[in-house]
């Protein structure tokens, strides 16, 4: 009972980290930029299909294509920031919303136009492997993701503590009129975070084809996932996101172990109205 | 591809056949109307339904053809529920405006009671192909003839069928676990299970039921919560391509239990599980009505079917459906009309004693349900479906316990 509750967990765990990687992109544009991306959810679906045609056409294993998936959502989102959301930065979230949740309904029913309403799914050579570690197994495929998110989302937070552009990004949140007065390009720096939000989104989502099937309706799903644990972590705190995907992963499992399996998408939510109710900031999230 | 090896039967042969059965079907029936049946044919197409819907309408795609062998035209009129309620019952709407006179359909027991509820309403006849619920054919409708069996009855039949696998093969499970797909299918079958498996003398306990959402994202926690109950025997009720996860995530977790059986249940017995799994598809058992290998009829339309679809498999789904259209068209035929009205007062005196499916003469109840069929085992050999019992149709002999999964060539 105990070794099976224990295997679990660090499944939930190791799912939980991809989930990370996902919202990570939500928190670093919200963070940055001050939009919600109401179609994140279908841009990792986006990329999830793009790893399933890799897959499919080239034999390309999604962790071999993680990279250029990466940075076609990475275009992706700059030219969506450059062409698109940038005239609406300064507008009211409403019209944010309208603008993101309308790119969100084309690229669910562009994905339908081209991939059709069925599951595709990634059945790599190894994908029915574990490791034994111990008294616990461990599956291969949600190891080398979640590694591979985990090493991701580090090398992310190098990026913004370490290199110039990171830091000039950083200097735009924590105070955009000064960014603007020692003159930095902020709709150019925007457009770069956007494009490093979204090729988090590649990322996650080339993982994740590893993990689950994808369909068109898999976009609004993720989004509501992505809301759930950036809204636990904290919106705009990298760490938060990290910590809330984990969150959410072993709560899904510790749910469906003790109460019943169909309750974990709804024991979710029961946290997300925790936080709300008496963390409303999220766990690592700054008080305003 | 074709899990059948008896003799193949020829077109004629069909139309011989045919002709025999018409002729006892026809005996009372005055002369067919020229005009071909129109059919509307309701199958989730696309959605989470979309492979087994898509399996139903390759086998209507051959019917037509076979049917005017026997001097009964049909023009089917194909419309998508899309694996959803309202969009069945719009549809089913939508095919009667435009001049169904029999309604066919629709794989999924709540789609199929909003098509129920629009026939009733319009007085249009539904004849069920798949859709095993019970309270279709419980709430008095007057337009609705299923063939196709309960669910209680597929449970019934499915676990006595156990029994006979157990005794054929010598060894006998210490306990089970079931897990089940969480719509309305699968809680209408765990409603049959726990309520009739205490009544029927399982030689095995029940030692925890587990509902799972198809739709969720992985299923590790629930075949982890499987496993620790130590059970040796897997009762599976899926819903389409769960089955393909729930397999995965017990090679992954190492959970090898005697046998993964299925009570009555769409998923293991299709191509993109054997596709999907490879080896690991194999020895899994599904307890549900088949197609009699050994007809003279389910040969001529396996023999149409492999022409048309040679990479398709022929599977219960295509026995169905071919067996609704034809039931369509015999009442049309009896009734020597293709009015609504007309074939809806031929449909309660059917009895079509040459079909495909195992299991008795095709007749209906008051209840418009049709009690004679019969459920058989099948086993997976070699990425195919073999029925292993009962032995009188067996093509091939039962293997319980299957080997582990890394034991497997």
């Amino acid at each position: 009972m105990t070794i099976d509750l224990a295997n679990q967990i660090v499944t939930g765990l190791l799912t939980g980290l991809v989930y990370s990687l996902m919202a990570l992109g939500l928190s670093v544009i919200f963070g940055v930029v001050r939009v919600v991306n109401f179609a994140h959810g279908e841009m990792t679906a986006l990329a999830m299909y793009a790893a399933w045609m890799l897959f499919t056409w080239l034999e390309l294993d999604p962790l071999v294509g993680l990279p250029l998936i990466a940075l076609l959502l990475f275009a992706l989102g700059y030219v969506m920031q450059r062409g698109l959301i940038d005239a609406f930065v300064a507008k009211p979230e409403h019209m944010q919303f309208i603008l993101l949740v309308a790119v969100a309904i084309i690229m669910v029913n562009f994905s339908l136009l081209v991939f059709g309403p069925d599951a595709h799914g990634i059945q790599v050579p190894y994908g029915f492997d574990t490791y034994e570690v111990g008294p616990l197994l461990v599956d291969k495929v949600r190891l080398l993701a979640a590694s591979a998110a985990l090493a991701i989302s580090g090398l992310l937070m190098l990026f913004f503590r370490r290199t110039m552009t990171g830091k000039a990004i950083r200097a735009c949140a924590d105070n955009l009129v000064g960014a603007r007065v020692i003159g930095l390009n902020v709709k150019q720096l925007y457009a770069v975070t956007f494009g490093i939000g979204s090729a988090c989104v590649g990322a996650a989502g080339a993982l994740l084809s590893l993990l689950i099937d994808v369909m068109p309706s898999s976009g609004p799903e993720l989004t509501m996932l992505a809301f759930i644990i950036v809204i636990v972590g904290g919106l705009g705190s990298m760490g938060g996101a990290l910590l809330g995907g984990m969150l959410i992963g072993v709560s899904e499992v510790l749910a469906g172990y003790f109460l019943m399996p169909s309750m974990k998408g709804m024991f979710s939510f029961a946290i997300l109205i925790l936080i709300l109710v008496l963390r409303p900031q999220g766990l690592m999230g700054a008080r305003k | 591809m074709s899990g059948h090896s008896s003799p193949m039967v020829n077109r004629r042969g069909f139309l011989a056949a045919g002709v025999a059965g018409a002729a006892i079907l026809g005996l009372r029936a005055p002369a067919r109307a020229a005009q071909p049946l129109k059919i509307g044919l309701l199958l989730p197409l696309s959605g989470g339904l979309a492979r087994e819907g898509q399996s139903c309408k390759r086998g209507a795609d051959v019917t037509p053809a076979l049917l005017a062998d026997m001097g009964m035209p049909v023009q089917l009129m194909v419309a998508d529920t899309e694996t959803s309620i309202d969009t069945a019952r719009t549809r089913a709407e939508k095919l009667i405006a435009d001049g169904a006179q029999v309604l066919i359909g629709a794989f999924d027991s709540a789609h199929t009671l909003a098509v129920a509820q629009v026939c009733e309403q319009r007085g249009v006849p539904l004849v069920i192909n798949i859709a095993a619920a019970p309270n279709i054919t419980e709430q008095g409708f007057k337009t609705v003839f299923r063939n196709f069996p309960t669910a209680p009855k597929l449970v019934t039949e499915g676990l006595a069928l156990m029994k006979d696998v157990f005794k054929t093969t010598g060894t006998t499970p210490t306990k089970a676990v079931f897990l089940h797909n969480n719509d309305t299918f699968g809680t209408a079958m765990a409603g049959a299970v726990n309520k009739l498996f205490p009544t029927l003398d399982m030689p095995f306990p029940l030692v925890e039921t587990i509902a799972y959402d198809g739709a969720a994202r992985d299923l590790a926690v629930e075949v982890g919560k499987a496993k620790a109950t130590g059970a040796d025997l897997v009762l599976l009720v899926p819903h389409g391509d769960d089955c393909i996860r729930i397999i995965r995530e017990m090679v992954k977790q190492r959970f090898e239990p005697k046998a993964v059986v299925s009570p009555g249940s769409p998923g293991m017995y299709e191509a993109q599980f054997y596709k999907t799994l490879g080896k690991y598809s194999d020895y899994c058992m599904t307890n549900l009505p088949w197609i009699n290998p050994k007809t003279a009829m389910s040969q001529a339309l396996l023999k149409a079917f492999s022409k048309a679809y040679p990479d398709a498999l022929f599977e219960m789904n295509i026995g169905y459906t071919f067996e609704a259209i034809l039931i369509a068209a015999d009442a049309a035929r009896r009734a020597g009309s293709n009015d609504p009205k007309a074939i809806l007062a031929a449909l309660p005196a059917t009895n079509i004693a040459e079909h495909v499916m195992i299991g008795g003469p095709i007749v209906f109840d008051a209840k418009g349900q049709n009690t004679n069929t019969r459920s058989a085992t099948i086993q997976n050999f070699g990425g195919k479906p073999l029925v292993v019992l009962p032995s009188d149709v067996a093509e091939a002999k039962p293997v319980f316990p299957a080997p582990g999964w890394q034991q497997r060539g």
